[in-house]
């Protein structure tokens, strides 16, 4: 997803010169190296210092450029809240806060380095947009979304790199509304992020045993798609939210709000992380798995 | 007229200034009747420095309207200055100055982007220096040759963010931000020189910082005037200004309830009474 975005973003910063990209010293990965070598006032570091990220990024979008703050997902957002809020969510402007490594991705960092309250705190703030991608095709439709727009904030969400594709047969992102990446009749799993590449493994898996599952991406988080939740509310008998993210201010709540006020009669399941600092270490699915996240549980939730 | 008022004379009149300053000061005690928090010390502080920045550096925009630099008021505390300044250029309605703080108005106690002459929404201290590098560097992007100027308040200078902001303005080479230090003392709770001392000397940490810095009376707009047109340049330019905070009405000099304090019917007439021209 990081090379993806970074590739993506080079292609429209070729064509667009107001695109800017402040780091707060994170090492540019691929396309990221080219474009810095491309562009070379237009990519700024600021070193370990992420108000001055988003400070600077807000007095550029103030003089007509577009910039994206790029950092770690605990550091782009967590560290420079108050400016994220008051100098981009309070002043409307159009810019981009990237956070890397969404969720528990750092797996072996600790703590410090997990942004499990990301969703809810950006979602929380007026004017901001949410959106965390699931694959890297909807990352690179994301990204696409976010260098066209001139509206106001978003927070784009991604993990780090190498997740898989999952998106392959699913219809074209389109920024706000629900996208279905696989049919189904019996039970409906939305979510967002990669962790729901494990809905679609648990998706293909319980096919076998007779068990028909549409899986959706919720990729925009904030405006949610209400319009297209609710329809899958009234069709679907059973529902599983599944999300990265601590369960208060995520997904899952506000699923269950949006059934209770449509009147909607399906049961409906949710998997998050835990509201709890784990300290454990391991890789990425050792972690998941120490929050209650993994593809067997998901299984035994979809099937239940 | 003392001589270095004479050499500069030319170029910006100080008399004018003054008689100015002292109108500024006449229309913040005018709307100050009329709410019951205006912040008139600190914008006191800040009349002589926002003064000689409108009308002394700032450079008129090509089509005659408004300016091709910009000015963003990081004390946003002090904005009543600031909107007694752009009442007084037409830039901003006087009909507005009127409604300040009230539902049918626009202006707040603290400015707001989009508001006429207003580029930033501050308020919350230690955020204009962020935007202003961002401003600035964005200009220096776009080749315009704009500048930059921020009035920013020594209290906000206690705020990590503001010296995160000086130490890239010196990385990007930013000659065309030129930061106002309206050193008035006066801290929400006491006087900075005996409750932080290490603040101190300000002028070398600038400077270490990779800033050019002069130090003034932020009353003598002459003098300020002055320093900025004698800058050697290449680096980003701090004025410190010494000031008083209440400056102008001898009452409220130095005394810190007129942070947020509006004068009664009594003090308004008091200081009516009292306001006189200020010289450094």
């Amino acid at each position: 997803m990081r090379n993806t975005f970074a590739k993506t973003f080079l292609e429209a910063a070729q064509k667009d010169a107001r695109l800017c990209v402040v780091v707060a010293d994170i090492s540019p990965a691929g396309a990221m190296d080219q474009f810095r070598k491309e562009f070379p006032e237009r990519f700024i570091n600021t070193g370990v210092a992420e108000q001055i990220m988003i400070g600077m990024c807000a007095g550029m979008s103030m003089r007509g450029l577009k910039p994206f703050a790029y950092t770690i997902a605990t550091f782009a957002l967590y560290r420079p809240f108050e400016f994220i809020r008051d100098d981009l969510c309070y002043q409307d402007l159009p810019v981009t806060v990237v956070g890397i490594g969404g969720g528990v991705t750092y797996s072996t960092l600790g703590g410090t380095h997990h942004a499990m309250e990301d969703v809810a705190i950006a979602s929380a703030i007026p004017n901001m947009r949410v959106i965390a991608p699931c694959d890297p095709e909807e990352t690179r439709a994301a990204t696409q979304w976010c260098v066209a727009q001139e509206e106001g904030p978003v927070y784009l969400r991604l993990g780090k790199a190498g997740e898989p594709l999952i998106t392959q047969n699913a219809k074209p992102f389109a920024f706000g509304k629900v996208r279905l990446l696989r049919e189904g009749r019996d039970v409906c799993i939305l979510g967002y992020g990669p962790v729901l590449k494990l809905g679609m493994d648990a998706a293909v898996a319980l096919e076998k045993r007779g068990i028909s599952v549409a899986v959706a991406s919720v990729h925009t988080l904030k405006p949610l798609d209400r319009e297209g939740i609710v329809p899958l509310l009234a069709s679907f008998p059973k529902v599983v939210v599944m999300e990265e993210m601590v369960p208060h201010g995520g997904l899952g709540n506000t699923v269950k709000a949006l059934a209770w006020e449509s009147g909607a009669r399906c049961r409906i399941d949710c998997l998050s992380l835990q509201d709890e600092f784990i300290h454990s270490y391991g890789n990425h699915d050792e972690i998941l798995r120490a929050h209650g996240i993994s593809f067997d549980r998901v299984v035994q939730l979809v099937s239940a | 007229m003392r001589p270095d008022e004479k050499r500069v004379s030319e170029r910006f009149d100080v008399a004018a200034a003054r008689r100015r300053c002292m109108q500024y000061r006449r229309r913040i005690l005018d709307i100050s009747q009329k709410v019951t928090a205006l912040h008139a010390a600190p914008a006191f502080s800040c009349v002589e420095i926002t003064d000689v920045i409108y009308r002394g550096l700032m450079r008129p925009a090509p089509d005659g309207k408004g300016f091709s630099d910009a000015f963003l008021m990081s004390k946003g505390h002090g904005c009543m200055t600031q909107y007694a300044v752009l009442e007084a250029l037409g830039i901003l309605a006087s009909e507005e100055l009127d409604r300040y703080c009230t539902p049918q108005g626009i202006l707040g106690a603290h400015p707001d982007r989009g508001n006429p002459g207003i580029e930033a929404s501050t308020g919350s201290l230690g955020h204009g220096m962020g935007i202003a590098v961002g401003m600035a560097h964005a200009e220096k992007i776009l080749r315009s040759g704009k500048r930059i100027f921020a009035v920013l308040s020594d209290g906000e200078l206690q705020e990590g963010s503001s010296w995160e902001g000086a130490m890239m303005a010196a990385n990007l080479h930013l000659d065309n931000l030129l930061a106002f230090v309206d050193l008035n003392d006066i801290g929400g709770l006491e006087k900075m020189s005996q409750s932080h001392t290490a603040f101190y000397p300000l002028r070398e940490k600038f400077e270490s910082f990779g800033w050019e810095s002069a130090e003034v009376n932020g009353h003598d707009c002459a003098a300020m005037h002055q320093a900025v047109n004698a800058r050697r340049g290449g680096r980003p330019y701090a004025l410190l200004c010494k000031t008083v905070k209440g400056r102008g009405v001898e009452f409220m000099e130095h005394v810190p309830i007129w942070h947020y304090r509006s004068p009664s019917k009594e003090e308004y007439a008091a200081a009516i009474r009292d306001l006189r021209e200020v010289s450094a």
